[in-house]
């Protein structure tokens, strides 16, 4: 029998079934919804066969791990080899508490570092900047210098723990103070390895963290692509992170879709440099949310892997293989935490986990239960260390690669997701790109309209949230909290005067002013702020300069 | 005489905190259920949040943030509500907000204090509930 013959075997089975065993069944034991349909507004069946996966050609769409089109993994050997990178995003009050945290987790069995900054250092501005005032070391760790970086990386040697910085207006000020520390450490440029996130595209419409205007901010993202493809070769100088535009709102398809965009616009930006394809794009990176709809996210990450292989070779000509990679860093949902029974947060957590692995991430950060209350406890982020920990060596989900191909339901929804990305990115295309959708309000109204949905049919129990809207108690377990004491405030402040009065202001001052002048002429930044860095010129001094010639980002508000 | 005019409501981002979903959610709900909402955006310091209030007669400020700086942002924002004479305007609050420190809020004159997992119409129903008269 042909396959075509087959299927259509299998068709007339499947209508005869509907004919005569279901219906019986439907009639005693009705189904619970009308519909079922999961994030991304795809309507689930009731059962899939090899029908829905007729098209389907092994070896042009799935292939073997470490191959193109990438969808079985980048690697030939993935978890087999060496599993992914437990990767905590941590920071918390002064750089030596953060410090501390860090050196707990490593022993734990952390294999990275995440590194959360406050409020103030992600905006650019030093901890005794007005604007400072109640949110310094509060939601991640105060770095206004190269003073701080010294401190927070304290006793851990470069050459052998990679580090991710969430980072993006600032990203090549804090890169400069890293790379700054393994010069003091004696680790040569090529050792070090991490990631900066870097991506201020999706700033601009999801995490809106922004300092300069998109064209000027562009400009630094591409400088450091440019910078690192010629002097930090293991350094990821970009996330291209989908994580923020899921939190902000939007379903799983938007969220594939809008990232991969977004790593579009970030490859013609470095194209536009002069660069060439193959001498960047195996650093690219990307950044992914593992929402709660186990198969709708391990379709996610198959399909992003393919998309990208293909983007790469088809629209910018990639020739190296790994310019085709897909490499990406997974964290759960913060979104669906919730501050109502937190214990029940783990069971979550486990299954986004989960997804991430059946998916083949490279790097996984799992949430702490206490999340949707406050900053994790020392307790609380050992819980979701172990996590990670568990299903690598207890579950067996890590001991062959892509366990999930050739399941029907899994292979169509893969299929189905590539499918309405395409879709998505030939709209961004005929509206001329990112930053014209960006302007057009395109993302935010997206982002917008997804979020009040979602929380319309949370409102309507349409979806249901355990103890949220469903199995509520009432009397809630309270939890101990971490709490960042006032006082973090005071001693950063004053740590800071101190190193303005302590260091050559002669030498900063000039600095400065080199780099108003570099900034003007439009030169790439890098090597020029990892001098001003050693000069202890802080953060707020050096995005100052960049402030007055670059101008501040305005946001663009859309309800 | 009850002016006819519609409920005036400013929804503002205090601090640098950048997370908008609640606000925005909320912004919209009510703006569904008929008041006039301004939402001006993030990163608004207490003293752009208070002089927005003032310029756009507004009669009820809802305060979003979810960073942990609302130990310093609230009582200030509450001050200069009081120095400008506006202790008529009703303040509510939502985000993160810890539940000891609660109380502490509420005694500056936040009226109520909306968390995680709060359904949108409870909060417009509280607003239509302890909307201020006007005089």
């Amino acid at each position: 029998m042909s396959d075509k013959e087959k299927i259509n075997e299998i068709m007339k089975e499947r209508e005869r079934w509907e004919k005569t065993t279901l219906p019986k069944w439907m009639e005693n034991r009705p189904e619970r919804k009308n519909e079922f349909r999961n994030h991304s507004d795809t309507l689930i069946k009731r059962v899939y066969t090899p029908e829905d996966t007729k098209n389907m050609d092994y070896m042009r769409d799935l292939g073997f791990p470490g191959e193109y089109p990438f969808t079985r993994g980048v690697h030939a050997t993935m978890y087999r080899g060496r599993l992914w990178t437990m990767r905590q995003f941590s920071g918390y009050g002064t750089a030596e508490q953060t410090n501390q945290r860090f050196k707990y987790l490593l022993k734990e069995g952390e294999t990275g570092l995440s590194i959360a900054f406050d409020y103030p250092t992600i905006t650019g501005y030093d901890s005794d900047h007005p604007f400072a005032r109640g949110e310094v070391g509060i939601c991640g760790v105060a770095v206004a210098s190269l003073k701080d970086m010294e401190v927070l990386l304290d006793g851990i040697p470069l050459d052998k723990v990679t580090t991710s910085m969430t980072i993006n207006g600032p990203a090549a000020m804090l890169l400069a103070m890293y790379v700054a520390v393994g010069d003091k450490q004696g680790v040569p440029r090529e050792k070090i390895g991490g990631t900066t996130q870097n991506d201020m595209l999706k700033e601009f419409f999801a995490q809106k963290l922004c300092i300069f205007p998109p064209k000027p901010s562009l400009k630094l993202v591409t400088d450091i692509i440019e910078y690192c493809a010629h002097h930090l070769p293991k350094w990821n100088p970009i996330s291209i992170s989908g994580y923020h535009i899921r939190e902000a709102g939007e379903n799983a398809l938007q969220e594939l879709a809008f990232t991969i965009y977004d790593g579009i616009a970030s490859v013609e930006s470095a194209l536009e440099r002069g660069l060439n394809v193959d001498d960047f794009a195996s650093r690219l990176s990307f950044f992914f949310a593992s929402h709660n709809n186990l198969f709708e996210e391990i379709a996610k990450f198959r399909a992003a892997r393919r998309l990208w292989a293909k983007i790469m070779k088809e629209r910018f000509h990639a020739r190296n293989p790994r310019s085709m990679w897909m490499r990406m860093h997974i964290q759960t949902s913060g979104c669906t935490l919730t501050a109502q029974q937190p214990l029940s947060n783990i069971i979550r957590t486990t299954i986004e986990a989960l997804a991430a692995i059946l998916g083949g991430t490279q790097s996984l950060h799992t949430n702490s239960f206490d999340e949707a209350l406050c900053l994790p406890t020392e307790e609380a982020v050992r819980v979701a260390l172990r996590t990670q920990q568990i299903i690598a060596h207890e579950s067996g989900a890590a001991d062959t690669i892509d366990p999930l191909a050739g399941s029907y339901y899994v292979e169509y929804l893969t299929n189905e997701m590539e499918e309405q990305a395409m879709e998505y990115i030939q709209k961004i295309d005929d509206m001329g790109g990112a930053i014209v959708a960006i302007e057009k309000g395109f993302f935010q109204k997206e982002i917008a309209d997804s979020a009040y949905k979602y929380q319309r049919e949370t409102d309507d129990k349409k979806r249901i949230i355990v103890g949220v809207n469903k199995y509520t108690t009432g009397d809630e377990t309270s939890i101990p909290m971490l709490r960042v004491d006032p006082k973090v405030e005071e001693e950063q402040v004053a740590g800071l005067q101190k190193l303005r009065r302590e260091r050559n202001n002669r030498k900063v001052d000039e600095m400065l002013e080199k780099l108003h002048y570099a900034t003007e002429k439009d030169e790439n930044l890098m090597p020029i702020i990892i001098e001003a860095v050693k000069t202890y010129a802080t953060l707020g001094e050096i995005c100052g300069v960049l402030r007055k010639v670059y101008g501040e980002h305005k946001e663009l508000i859309v309800i | 005489m009850q002016s006819q005019r519609k409920i005036r409501i400013l929804i503002a981002k205090p601090g640098l905190d950048s997370h908008d979903r609640g606000a925005k959610i909320v912004a919209r709900a009510l703006r569904d259920a008929g008041m006039e909402v301004i939402y001006t955006g993030l990163r608004q310091t207490p003293e752009q949040i208070v002089e927005t209030a003032l310029q756009e007669d507004v009669d009820v400020i809802g305060l979003s943030i979810l960073s942990g700086a609302h130990r310093t942002l609230f009582p200030r924002i509450m001050e200069l509500l009081k120095q400008k004479d506006l202790t008529d305007m009703m303040v509510f609050a939502g985000g993160i907000i810890p539940e000891e420190d609660i109380p502490e809020m509420k005694k500056l004159g936040i009226k109520e204090i909306f968390g995680p997992g709060t359904r949108t119409d409870t909060i417009v129903q509280f607003v239509f509930d302890n909307i201020p008269k006007r005089p």
